[in-house]
């Protein structure tokens, strides 16, 4: 468990580091995860016991930490509630964007994976 | 010194105590959870939404200010970061099947990410919304972290579109499975796929909680329609301001 945390930290603090040396838009965890992917798929036929060890701790430790995904929303999610004056007038316009929005958007999307041929995989 | 008075300080006590606000977000969580297990996974009943509410009024019935909650509930918000990287896992996990459908996904998450750009523009300007508020509107279809940094570089308010962010989330998360049985969408990649375009990490929660394969294409389309819109919209704000340089 513990080597799993600290090979995942160090791919966040790599993300974080590139993030402000190079003044990038993307955010330094999103650089960690498409570093850690690339190292992963680079290694995955490598039969180093050390190397599988550490790949299986991660997959676990990993999957772990993703069960509890939504609850790490609530703390900002909190705030939301707290700071809801922010909005004021607007409020009502503002929720009508997000929810014509967002369900416009599901269902764009899923037709055009759909149409791109996505939904024959063949597993 | 009376029993109402004891118990008195050690509430004072308490309150002050980062524990206390951890204990109960993790509390107020397992019972959103249950609830949401109980319901049949019932997406109105979405757990993060459950608990952000009981939280919250906890919070104003004893007149808590955030930041002193936030001292407590920091220690589950810097999880956010590192579960970001552990994102990587599903999709390495699954890499053989997402080159299959590279087509679909390319496709999908570059015409869906512009699609929502393009519709939350287009309706906060026919409701004529003040271009601050539109500013901080634009990314809100991505996850938060990345929604704030674009918000902050075309002179959009970070805060509200945080606001924004997770109000978006939920919104997908709790109506995402309504809209798409009512189109009739049963494909779990494209369902998957979907939940993490429009709303980001709650909706990938979502999609997680009911099948892997719909939790993982959710990841990836989060993790790419990211990337991307960090790309198009600060983009756009400097073509379109050469654009009004030369014209005028």
């Amino acid at each position: 468990m513990l080597e799993s945390i600290f090979i995942i930290f160090m791919f966040q603090l790599i993300g974080e580091a590139t993030q402000k040396y190079f003044a990038l838009p993307v955010p330094g965890p999103v650089i960690g995860l498409v570093l850690m992917l690339v190292c992963l798929l680079l290694t995955r036929r490598t039969g180093v016991p050390l190397v599988a060890d550490c790949r299986n701790r991660l997959v676990t430790t990993s999957q772990q930490l993703l069960g509890y995904l939504s609850l790490l929303f609530v703390p900002i999610g909190v705030g939301v509630i707290m700071h809801l004056q922010l909005l004021e007038a607007q409020l009502a316009r503002i929720i009508g964007v997000i929810m014509i929005g967002t369900i416009l958007t599901m269902v764009f999307t899923a037709f055009i994976f759909l149409k791109a041929g996505g939904g024959e995989r063949d597993e | 010194m009376n029993e109402a008075t004891k118990l008195y300080q050690v509430w004072v006590y308490l309150q002050a105590e980062p524990l206390f606000w951890l204990t109960l977000t993790i509390g107020a969580y397992l019972l959103a959870n249950r609830l949401y297990q109980a319901s049949g996974l019932f997406p109105l009943v979405n757990p993060v939404a459950v608990s952000i509410l009981f939280v919250s009024a906890c919070l104003m019935t004893f007149g808590v200010e955030y930041e002193r909650y936030f001292e407590g509930a920091k220690f589950i918000h810097f999880l956010l970061g590192p579960t970001t990287v552990a994102l990587a896992i599903p999709i390495y996990l699954n890499w053989a099947i997402i080159l299959k459908t590279r087509r679909a996904i390319l496709m999908s998450v570059s015409l869906g990410s512009l699609f929502a750009i393009g519709i939350t523009f287009a309706m906060a300007h026919l409701l004529q919304l003040d271009p601050v508020t539109v500013k901080s509107l634009l990314p809100r279809n991505v996850t938060a972290p990345i929604a704030m940094g674009i918000s902050e570089i075309i002179g959009g308010v970070p805060s509200l579109t945080a606001i924004i962010t997770i109000v978006t989330g939920i919104v997908g998360a709790a109506l995402g499975t309504f809209v798409l049985d009512l189109f009739k969408i049963r494909d779990m990649a494209a369902r998957g796929f979907a939940f993490g375009l429009a709303s980001h990490g709650i909706g990938t929660a979502r999609a997680m909680s009911r099948d892997s394969q719909a939790g993982v294409f959710a990841a990836v389309a989060m993790g790419l329609s990211g990337i991307i819109t960090a790309a198009i919209i600060p983009l756009a704000f400097i073509i379109l301001r050469d654009f009004q340089g030369s014209a005028g």
